[in-house]
């Protein structure tokens, strides 16, 4: 867990280690002082400095006007956010779980996704809500959703994800500064996961996916807390003689097509990993989105690996429900490769 | 000590309740009302003026109700017999205030200065909100109720924390006040001081439910106490009364003490929309007692007895009226043009790719039809 002083130094070209809740607070941090438009507001968000910490030392730096505690109440936040961004403010609110954000899907689905559109354009909402989503936290029930979807389905929003430290800071940074609403889902179970890189707002663009891994075999598309479960598969699969490219999707709204197909058509194989239940859920979009524009150089069918369609398990019983190594690497063995004549 | 703290806490919450009948300055005949409250009669200016932007408001409503059974607009919710709320509401704000409407109170957008057409623009179906909401201070008319309290809220607390003097007015009926959004607005507003002010025209029906069904408290402002919020309760088809206490709301939200509660009792003369039958949920002597309430002819009885209206100034306005009426006509009877491109334009501040995409595939879907020369659905 970041300390509070880590969270009140502004970003420096040196390499240091950092957590990702580190770097979060980190860009909370720098984007406050960089614009003083940026309110940093929610439940527990102020003198605790989150559940997480991640808005930890901020209400000690820049004072209550700027980062603020609010009554427990979620759509009274993201409703709240959006008279304020109306009034020329940039909120950036924190729902404290993923499935308490729910309270707030009305004010997000049918207000901060639809105002710029309802009026022509002439209300700008640059909104960022940050939500800590997924398990593998060992959370009692209502801790632990993988809620993308829901957003992804809503046009008008962007929804981004990181899987690195390095990236939170970065696509945190630019959601911040990006004119449109932003859901930014954090994965709660990397947030002390540890990097030692020099944090930077300039990095891949806040709409496009990044290879995290060249391959040539198979294609791993993954985002959020399963990129580095992708990265030890990929590592586990030279074993087995596969040589795997892994993308780290970072924007699941709008899709990067353009990255993710080059890949696939590259590798003529595909494998797609989140924690949500298969059933309808975003791997379904993009399957299809594979098969309609790479059709012609895939190998086998394009598979999925995702949690089960059930409710999301109990502390005890996750590990057999989230998406693993094995679990990918039985996917990647049954992509067809007996019938291989690539050589 | 403990006994004196306790009295002064109890005198404090007895501060925010409401009075036990309506404030009232202008009774349903046209004379003093016997029960002002801490409210004062506005001047004959704003009197003058609250009676000539009902005349022009209902005139504005009556034509809209006429489009709609036309089939010109898509859909009308009248806001007939609230006209002292809609008008009151409004002129009493202040240039640099925020009105933050419902589909109900077009009469409100209007009198804001909104014209006519870009308030109907949602309810003709050309585009969703067609004015600017930065020109006029008025919000896009919000169709989920009491969504917009919250709205109202953040705007007029991003004001406090800009050291800025704007008050917000958040427009709700006494259906929206079970909605959870009203009550997560009043508690926000009340914890930040927020300046808002909000006004609950209680029109009796929420489409077809009653209040009876609506809510057990004995009256909607009492609610106030619940928050820490002074209410009032005022007679809603008293168009000085809801302009005072919509006035006293914006003072003292602007002296940085926080929100406001006002219940207006009223009455919705039309049924819901122009699609609502009634009948099917209220006696037609209930309309006609409270058309015998109407907040027009009481303010304009006051007014010629004042000596502030006589035939010829009300004649004039009469003809003010039409004219806007046909003003209202003339635009929404031309035949309405729409853009499909633009269906793409205001999705992201930029079209993303998919986007652009997919406005190709319309255009060119369209022009082929065209070729075709095959009508465009």
């Amino acid at each position: 867990m970041s300390s509070s002083a880590e969270g009140v130094v502004s970003a420096t070209p040196a390499a240091a280690p950092v957590t990702m809740a580190g770097a979060l607070n980190r860009a909370l941090a720098d984007s406050l002082a960089a614009d003083e438009r940026v309110v940093v507001f929610g439940e527990d968000v102020g003198t605790l400095g989150g559940v997480f910490r991640v808005t930890d030392g901020l209400a000690a730096r820049f004072g209550e006007r700027r980062v603020f505690d609010t009554p427990l109440a979620e759509a009274g936040i993201v409703g709240t956010a959006i008279g304020m961004a109306m009034n020329g403010l940039v909120p950036v609110v924190e729902m404290q779980f993923d499935a308490f954000a729910y309270p707030a899907f009305e004010q997000v689905t049918s207000h901060l996704a639809k105002l710029h559109n309802r009026t022509r354009g002439r209300l700008a909402l640059p909104v960022v809500i940050r939500v800590p989503f997924g398990g593998g936290i060992g959370g009692v029930e209502h801790h632990s959703d993988s809620s993308e979807a829901y957003y992804t389905h809503t046009p008008g929003l962007r929804v981004v994800t990181p899987g690195t430290p390095a990236d939170a800071y970065t696509l945190l940074r630019q959601a911040i500064t990006c004119p449109d609403p932003v859901v930014f889902l954090e994965p709660k179970r990397r947030y002390w996961s540890r990097e030692t890189v020099a944090l930077s707002v300039d990095g891949p663009s806040i709409d496009r996916a990044v290879v995290r891994r060249p391959g040539r075999d198979v294609t791993l598309i993954a985002y959020g807390g399963m990129v580095t479960t992708a990265l030890e598969a990929a590592a586990a699969a030279v074993e087995e003689g596969w040589d795997v490219e892994v993308i780290d999707l970072r924007t699941l709204s709008p899709f990067d097509d353009e990255t993710v197909a080059s890949s696939v058509r590259r590798t003529g194989r595909a494998v797609i990993v989140h924690e949500a239940a298969g059933f309808g859920g975003y791997g379904a979009e993009v399957a299809a989105r594979l098969t309609e524009r790479c059709f012609h150089y895939l190998e086998a069918p394009i598979l999925r690996v995702t949690g089960f369609d059930i409710p999301y398990p109990p502390p005890h019983l996750e590990r057999f429900h989230l998406p693993n190594t094995d679990r990918i690497l039985d996917a990647i063995a049954r992509l067809q490769w007996e019938d291989d004549d690539r050589g | 000590m403990k006994t004196l703290a306790r009295r002064s806490e109890a005198t404090a919450a007895d501060d925010l309740l409401p009075s036990a009948t309506p404030l009232q300055l202008i009774d349903a005949d046209g004379h003093p009302g016997d029960n002002p409250g801490s409210l004062s009669l506005p001047g004959p200016d704003v009197l003058v003026e609250l009676h000539r932007r009902m005349v022009l408001g209902r005139r504005f409503d009556s034509q809209s109700t006429a489009l709609a059974k036309q089939g010109r607009l898509a859909v009308y919710p009248s806001s007939r017999g609230q006209d002292a709320c809609q008008v009151g509401a409004a002129v009493a704000l202040r240039r640099q205030d925020w009105l933050f409407p419902t589909y109900r109170d077009s009469m409100s957008v209007l009198t804001r200065g909104v014209p006519a057409e870009e308030t109907l623009t949602l309810l003709r179906g050309d585009w969703h909100c067609g004015y600017d909401p930065y020109q006029y201070r008025v919000a896009p008319q919000c169709t989920p109720l009491a969504t917009n309290t919250l709205h109202a809220v953040g705007l007029a607390y991003a004001a406090t924390l800009k050291n800025e003097d704007q008050v917000a007015l958040a427009l709700l009926g006494d259906g929206a006040t079970s909605e959870g959004d009203t009550h997560e607005a009043l508690n926000f507003a009340a914890v930040w001081k927020a300046p808002v002010v909000f006004l609950v025209q209680n029109n009796g029906y929420a489409i077809s439910v009653p209040l009876a069904k609506q809510t057990a408290a004995p009256t909607l402002a009492a609610k106030g106490i619940g928050y820490g919020i002074p209410s009032l309760l005022i007679d809603g088809n008293d168009a000085a009364a809801v302009y005072a206490a919509v006035r006293a709301g914006v003072s003292r939200a602007a002296a940085g003490d926080g929100p406001t509660l006002i219940e207006a009792l009223t009455y919705r003369v039309e049924a819901h929309t122009n699609a609502d039958d009634a009948t099917r949920y209220r006696e037609s002597s209930e309309v006609s007692g409270w058309l015998s309430r109407d907040p027009i002819a009481r303010l304009e009885t006051y007014l010629r007895e004042a000596g502030l209206l006589d035939d010829s100034s009300a004649a004039r306005l009469a003809a003010e009226a039409e004219r806007l009426a046909e003003n209202v006509r003339e635009r929404m009877n031309a035949d309405v043009s729409v853009d499909p491109a633009e269906l793409f334009e205001h999705v992201y501040a930029q079209p993303t790719a998919a986007l652009e995409r997919q406005r190709t595939e319309l255009l060119s879907e369209l022009s082929e039809l065209a070729e075709l020369e095959e009508p465009a659905p």
